[in-house]
Parts: C-alpha cells; structure tokens; sequence
C-alpha cells in the first residue's frame, strides 16, 4: 500500500506516452501530453504527503508543525501554468497545421514549404 | 517494413529505459507518508509569524519563491503572445459570422448570467483571500475566466464580444505582468532586495495580511484572469469562423 499513490502517478504517466505513441491527431496528441503531465501533480503531491498532517493552511489552527510539504504543493501550481502554456501553443500550432495542409495526422504532415 | 514497425521499432528501446528510469526513481522516493522535507517544515512553521499568511503555499509562491513566479507569470505571458502572432492570419469573424452564432433559448441565457456572476464571485474570492484560505491569484484568476466563458456558452459570439475585446484585455494582461515587475524593482529603487515586502506583514487573516504580497497576488489575478481571455477570444474566433460558416452553408 505504501507505493500505491506512486503507481497511480507512474500509470497515469504510461496512459500518457502510450497515448502518445499511436496518436494519428494532433489535437489528441496535446491531450495525451495534458494527461502525461498530470502524473506529476499526482507525484508531487503524493511526495509531499505525511501522514495525519494537515493541509499546510492555518486559518484557525495554532499547531503548526503537523503540515503537509507546501513546497511541492507551489510546485505543482508552476506545473499547471506551464501545462497551459504548452496546450496553448501545441493547439495554436494545429490549427496553424490545418490551415496549411488541412489535415491534423502527423504522419501525413511530411515536407516543409518555405 | 511498414511505418508501425518503425514506430515500434524507435518506441520500444526508449520506453525500455523509460521503465528502467521511473522504477529506479520510485525505489529511491520515501514511503508514501513519510516525507521529511526540511525545508517544507520550516516554511510551515516559519511562514506565519515572519509573514503574518496563515496560507504557507501561496507565501511560498509569492515571497519565498516571487522571483520564480515572476519567470511564471512571464511564461504566460510570452505564451499568449505567441499564440496571438500564430494564429493572426487565420482570418477573423465577419459580421455575418457572428450573427449566425446565436443562442436563442431565454432560460439558457438566465442561467448563463446567473452562472457567470457565480463563477467570477468564487474566481474574486479566492483571489482575495489567497493569502488566508485556499485560493490564491492563479487560481482565482482562471476561475474569473472562465465565468466570462460561461457568457459565450449561454449567450453567442456577438454577447463575448462585447465583454472581451482585445482593446480591453491586451492592456489589462500588460499591466498585470508588469505590475509585478515594478513591485520588485520598487522593493530595489527602495535599497531593498528586489520582491522585498515593502509594505510589512500586515495583519493576520485580513485581506491585506502579507502586504506587499496581496498586491503581488492581484497582480498575477489580473495577469492570469486577462491572458486567459485573450487564449479563448482566440481560439473561440477560429471556432466561429469554421464552425459557424460550415453550418451556415448547409
């Protein structure tokens, strides 16, 4: 039970490249790289936990030694706006794709036009 | 050899180190519960009393990592003026576009109202309580989005228009993203280290608890809540200009 929070993250990770690998999309693609990279929320916030501990926010509490790490927690957030960027242009770039040779598989996407 | 046993043939050896790469990884990490981060602990025991912030992660994210927030924010902001040049000749809404994106169900539209001023209430709360109780700029500042994007649901292309037009949002983004800079380089005019809390800690559990951090806090609200908007104005175009006409040539 110990690794399980650990598993869940690293099997999320591997839907992800999986994903990935046999994408014929581009728009899929972005998502699967989303779900990819949602495993490290779960990492980071399976990492921080301790346990009996609360969250590391103490409104109305005076015991303050008994926090979960609110390090990896400011982490994950930095995680998330990053994820957002990256979808952005990753979809930004599709539709740019599409416009160009109306077809978002990558496979059919070959040559560059200068 | 076909195009899928090339695939393979490049995928397995890459993923082979892959799983050898995470199982070591994972026999190295603590059980789960046992974490003892030292410098974790510290924060949470230190962060109250030096920075009157009963919320460690979002002191974390604007004292004692602001400068790494600052790159963050500035992130966000290199990454919707990078999707505004690529898609910039991918043509805009005409007028007809728009008319034919219509919503015309009356309970749809109450809900729509209803459910914005909801969303974008929450998105200000935890904006402004970020220093106290969950929340914080990033948070909030989404949560402000995406009521207004419950306006384009409910309502039509021609209602988000007229709440989120780029002469609105642009210099709104900027000033969010450059109203953090200038609360550091002011903490350095000032003889201080740059992000240093100027304004002292304020008082606990009040609005203004942490200073100069709410302040910093409003800023990335501003910044994240207007780069937003300005990513789905941009991707909503593209969707009003494709979808749309197809439609209306049917």
């Amino acid at each position: 039970m110990h690794f399980l929070a650990y598993g869940v993250a690293v099997w999320i990770f591997c839907v992800g490249i999986y994903g990935a690998i046999v994408s014929r999309n581009l728009i899929h693609l972005a998502l699967c790289l989303s779900v990819t990279q949602s495993a490290t929320y779960v990492l980071l916030l399976a990492i921080g936990y301790r346990n009996h501990a609360t969250a590391p926010i103490f409104k109305g509490f005076e015991n303050r030694t008994k926090g979960v790490d609110p390090v990896v927690q400011s982490l994950a957030l930095t995680d998330i706006v990053v994820s957002v960027t990256v979808i952005a242009l990753i979809l930004a770039l599709a539709l740019d794709a599409h416009k160009d040779a109306d077809t978002v598989d990558p496979d059919e996407l070959v040559g560059m036009h200068g | 050899m076909s195009r899928r046993a090339v695939r393979g043939l490049i995928a397995l050896p890459a993923l082979g180190a892959l799983g050898a790469l995470l199982a070591w990884g994972a026999s190295g990490l603590a059980p789960f519960g046992h974490f003892h981060g030292f410098y974790g602990q510290l924060l949470n025991a230190i962060a109250l009393p030096q920075r009157h912030t009963t919320n460690t992660v979002t002191a974390i994210v604007f004292d004692y990592r602001g400068v790494d927030t600052m790159g963050e924010e500035l992130i966000l902001f290199a990454a919707v003026v990078g999707v505004v040049l690529l898609l910039r000749d991918t043509g805009k809404p005409t007028p007809q576009d728009v008319a034919r994106d219509r919503v015309g169900s009356d309970a749809l539209h109450v809900f729509g109202v209803l459910g914005a001023a909801a969303a974008i209430l929450v998105g200000v709360w935890l904006a402004a309580f970020g220093l106290v109780t969950p929340g914080g700029g990033f948070q909030g500042g989404v949560a402000i989005a995406s009521g207004v994007v419950v306006l384009f649901l409910t309502a039509g292309f021609r209602s988000w228009r007229h709440v989120a037009t780029e002469k609105a949002l642009d210099p709104l983004e900027g000033a969010g993203a450059s109203a953090y800079v200038a609360l550091g380089l002011a903490a350095l005019v000032s003889g201080a280290p740059f992000l240093h809390n100027l304004l002292g800690p304020g008082q606990t559990g009040t609005l203004f608890s942490g200073g100069s951090l709410s302040l910093l806090n409003w800023a990335v609200a501003l910044e994240v809540a207007a780069a937003n908007l300005v990513l789905y104005t941009e991707f909503i175009e593209q969707y009003v200009v494709a979808l749309v006409r197809d439609r209306g040539d049917e």
